[in-house]
C-alpha cells in the first residue's frame, strides 16, 4: 500500500451546531486542507457516507474545487467510517486522483435523530425499506433496541454481566474527562453510575448508548511519496478492509447460525492482519466503534484480542484499564467524545500516529481503528512511514 | 355507543345552542379609556399620534374591553363554551383556533362602554384531519355601545380527538406481499423454495441454497421458542406503550421471526420460552404477527 492519511479537520463537537450540515462540511474539509498544508485547488476528489446530506458536488462547489476524477459514497451508516477511507485509497493508488478527501458532517442531535424512530427509513420503497418491514412495525425500531437483540443473546451464551459493557463505557468517558474537544470533558462516569443509568432496551442502558452529536470531520489522502512534502508526519495506511457477513442486514442479521456475535467484523479482521502482516499481539491502541457497548466486545473477540465469548473477562481483568493490555478510544470514543458516525476515531488513530493526541500513547505502534458494527463494516490499520 | 348515535347527538345540541342565538350582553369591565389605549399601543410598538390626539381606541383592541381578566369566571350563557362541553364530553378534547376574522364598523371613543354578545353560527363534522378526528365549531360575537353594533368577529376552533399514533406500515414488495397477505387471514406463512425445498424468513425472490427463482410457501404450526427478546423502554415507539417486550423467535420449521410478545410482563420474558403465535390486526389490509407466552 502506498497511501497515507496527511489532514485531519474537525467542527467543534456540540448539541446544536446552529448551521447547515454543508457549512459544517466545508469547515471540516478546509480544517484538514490546512493541517495538510494543500489547498482546495490541490483536491481531485471527495468521498463521503451515503447518509450524508452534502453531496461531493456541494462540498466542492463551496470549496471552490475546479474539477473532481474521483467520488463516491459508501452505505450503511457508520460502517462506512473506514470505507470511505479505503475508497480514497483505492483511488489515489491507482491514479485516479491525487488528492481525495472524506468528509462526514451531521447535525444528528439537533436536525435528524438516528436514535428515534425512522418512519423514513422504515417506509422506503428499497430493499432497506423491505427488510425493515420484518422489524419496525413490530416494535423493533431504534438502534439500540436493534442492538440489544443480540446483547441478550451474548448474555445468554456466554453469561456475563451487564458490567462487561459498563467497563466498555467507564474506559471511553475516562479518556474523554483529559480531551478538551470531548463533549464529557472532565465528566468521567464509574461503573455503579453505568449500572444505575436507566433502561433504554434491555439490557441496554442509557450509559451503554453513545451520544448523539453535531460536528463535522474530514481527512485528506493522498500518495505517500507525495506525503512525505506534506507538514505533518503521515498515517501510512497498513491495511484497509470492508466486509459484510453471510445473511447480512442493516443491525437485523437476526437470521444468520450465530446470533451472538459480528461476523462481518471477522471478514474484516482476516484481511486486516493478512494485508498488513500484523496480528492482534502488534496491537496497543484500538478505536473500536463504539455506538452501543455490547458490539465492542463482540469487536475484541472478532478482531482477535481475545477468544470468542472471553471479552467479558477480558474487560473484567483490567484489558481496558490504566496499564491493561490495550488502550481503547483514547480520545473518549462516540461515547465520550462525539457521535461522528466513527470518523472522529479515524482522526484521534492519525494523532496517535503522529503523536499529537492529548491522550498520546508513547511509541504507540500501529493503530486499528474500526467503523460502524452491526451493520455491513470496514476498519483500517494507520502506522508511521 | 355507536359513532353515528354520537355524531347525531353532537348536531341535536348544536342545533339547541344555536337556536338559542344570540347571548346576553357581557358588559365591558372598564369603559374605553386612554391608560389602557397607551399600554396597548405601547406593547404593539404602535406609534401612531391619531388615538391619543382624537381619543379614540384602535380598533383591533375592540376584545381587549371584553376580556374577563386574570381568573375569569365561567360565563353559563357562552355558546362557544357551550359547545365546548358538549364536544369534550364526546372525547374531542384538544382545540386549535383556526380561523379569526374582525370586521370593525367604526372607532371606539374613549368613555364608551362596549357589551360584547356572542351566538353559535355552525358546527361541521366529524372531519378527519392532520390532528386526529374533530369538529369545526364557529362562533360570532358582536360587540355593542347601547344597541348600536361597532365591531364583529367571525371566530373558528377545530375541536379533535388528538389521533393515536399508527403502527409504521411495512413495504410490502411482490416478493413479500403472500407473508402480508397470510398475516390477514391469520396464517404464518413461511417462504419455501418450490425447487428445493429450502425454507427462509425473511423471503425474497430467489433461493440462497439451489438459486431456483420458484418461490412458494407453507403455513407455520404457529409456535415457537424465544430466541432472545428485547424490553423496550426509551423513546416512544408508534402504536406501542412502553415498557413492552419484542421476541425473536425460533419456529419448529427452522426459521426466526420477530414479534411483539404481547401481553408480557417484562420480568416474564426469557430465553428458551415456548410461545405460539397471534395476529395484531392493524387495520382491514394489514395484521402483524405477534407472539404470546404458552
Amino acid at each position: 500500500m502506498s497511501a497515507a492519511i496527511v489532514g485531519i479537520g474537525a467542527t467543534e463537537f456540540s448539541k446544536d451546531s446552529g448551521r447547515s450540515e454543508l457549512k459544517l462540511a466545508v469547515e471540516a474539509v478546509r480544517a484538514a486542507l490546512a493541517d495538510a498544508g494543500l489547498a482546495p485547488s490541490d483536491v481531485d476528489g471527495l468521498v463521503t457516507f451515503t447518509m450524508d446530506t452534502s453531496t461531493e458536488i456541494a462540498v466542492a462547489r463551496e470549496l471552490g474545487v475546479p474539477e473532481l476524477t474521483f467520488f463516491g459514497q459508501v452505505g450503511y451508516g457508520g460502517g462506512a467510517a473506514c470505507g470511505v477511507v479505503q475508497q480514497a485509497m483505492l483511488a489515489v493508488d491507482a491514479g485516479l486522483a491525487d488528492v481525495v478527501v472524506c468528509y462526514r458532517a451531521l447535525n444528528e442531535r439537533s436536525g435528524r435523530r438516528f436514535g428515534q424512530v425512522s418512519h423514513a427509513l422504515a417506509g422506503a420503497s428499497t430493499s432497506s425499506g423491505v427488510d425493515a418491514g420484518w422489524h419496525y412495525p413490530m416494535g423493533l425500531a431504534t438502534p439500540a433496541a436493534m442492538v440489544a437483540m443480540v446483547a441478550r443473546r451474548y448474555l445468554h451464551e456466554y453469561g456475563g454481566s451487564t458490567e462487561d459493557f459498563g467497563r466498555v463505557a467507564v474506559a471511553s468517558r475516562r479518556h474523554a474527562a483529559t480531551n478538551p474537544h470531548a463533549w464529557f470533558y472532565e465528566r468521567p462516569i464509574t461503573l455503579a453510575e453505568h449500572q444505575a443509568s436507566r433502561w433504554i432496551a434491555e439490557p441496554l442502558r442509557l450509559l451503554d448508548c453513545c451520544q448523539e452529536s453535531d460536528g463535522a470531520v474530514a481527512l485528506v489522502v493522498t500518495r505517500l511519496d507525495r506525503a512525505r512534502d506534506l507538514p505533518h508526519p503521515p498515517a501510512v495506511i497498513r491495511a484497509a478492509a470492508q466486509g459484510s457477513g453471510p445473511d447480512q442486514y442493516v443491525m437485523t442479521s437476526y437470521y444468520r447460525d450465530d446470533l451472538a456475535g459480528l461476523p462481518e467484523m471477522g471478514v474484516v479482521a482476516r484481511q486486516l492482519w493478512r494485508r498488513s502482516g500484523y496480528t492482534p499481539d502488534d496491537v496497543r491502541v484500538a478505536v473500536l466503534y463504539d455506538h452501543f457497548t455490547p458490539y465492542v466486545l463482540m469487536q475484541l473477540e472478532e478482531l482477535g484480542f481475545c477468544p470468542r465469548g472471553e471479552a467479558g473477562r477480558f474487560l473484567a481483568d483490567g484489558g481496558v484499564e490504566p496499564g491493561g493490555r490495550l488502550v481503547l478510544n483514547p480520545h473518549g470514543g462516540q461515547l465520550g467524545e462525539a457521535y461522528i458516525h466513527g470518523v472522529n476515531g479515524i482522526a484521534e488513530a492519525v494523532r496517535q500516529v503522529r503523536g499529537t493526541a492529548v491522550n498520546q500513547v508513547p511509541d504507540p505502534g500501529p493503530v486499528l481503528v474500526t467503523a460502524g458494527t452491526g451493520v455491513p463494516t470496514s476498519a483500517l490499520i494507520l502506522t508511521s512511514p | 355507543m355507536s359513532a353515528s348515535f354520537v355524531d347525531a347527538s353532537i348536531l341535536d345540541e348544536a342545533k339547541r345552542i344555536i337556536a338559542a342565538g344570540e347571548s346576553p350582553p357581557r358588559v365591558a369591565r372598564d369603559a374605553v379609556n386612554l391608560p389602557m389605549v397607551r399600554n396597548w399601543l405601547e406593547a404593539m410598538g404602535d406609534d401612531n399620534p391619531v388615538y391619543e390626539r382624537d381619543g379614540i381606541a384602535p380598533p383591533a383592541m375592540t376584545q381587549v374591553w371584553t376580556m374577563r381578566g386574570l381568573r375569569p369566571v365561567p360565563d353559563p350563557h357562552d355558546p362557544l363554551a357551550a359547545m365546548t362541553a358538549v364536544l369534550d364530553a364526546a372525547g374531542f378534547t384538544s382545540v386549535v383556533a383556526t380561523n379569526c376574522e374582525q370586521t370593525y364598523h367604526r372607532y371606539l371613543r374613549v368613555g364608551e362602554r362596549v357589551a360584547v354578545r356572542g351566538r353559535l353560527v355552525d358546527v361541521t363534522g366529524p372531519k378527519r384531519t392532520a390532528l386526529g378526528e374533530g369538529w369545526f365549531v364557529t362562533t360570532e360575537s358582536t360587540w355593542y355601545v347601547g344597541t348600536e353594533p361597532v365591531a364583529t368577529m367571525l371566530f373558528r376552533v377545530l375541536k379533535y380527538k388528538p389521533a393515536p399514533q399508527a403502527v409504521l406500515r411495512p413495504v410490502a414488495s411482490p416478493d413479500t406481499e403472500f407473508f402480508w397477505a397470510g398475516t390477514v387471514k391469520g396464517e404464518l406463512r413461511i417462504w419455501r423454495c418450490e425447487e428445493c425445498g429450502a425454507l427462509r424468513h425473511p423471503p425474497g425472490p430467489s433461493c440462497p441454497r439451489c438459486g431456483a427463482m420458484r418461490p412458494g410457501y407453507v403455513v407455520a404450526a404457529g409456535t415457537g421458542t424465544v430466541y432472545s427478546y428485547v424490553v423496550h423502554h426509551h423513546p416512544q415507539v408508534p402504536g406501542r406503550k412502553a415498557p413492552f417486550v419484542v421476541a425473536l423467535v425460533e419456529l419448529p420449521e427452522g426459521v426466526r421471526v420477530v414479534g411483539e410478545l404481547l401481553d408480557c410482563d417484562p420480568a416474564e420474558a426469557r430465553i428458551g420460552a415456548p410461545v405460539r403465535v397471534d395476529f395484531v390486526r392493524v387495520d382491514a389490509s394489514l395484521s402483524l404477527p405477534a407472539w404470546r407466552l404458552s
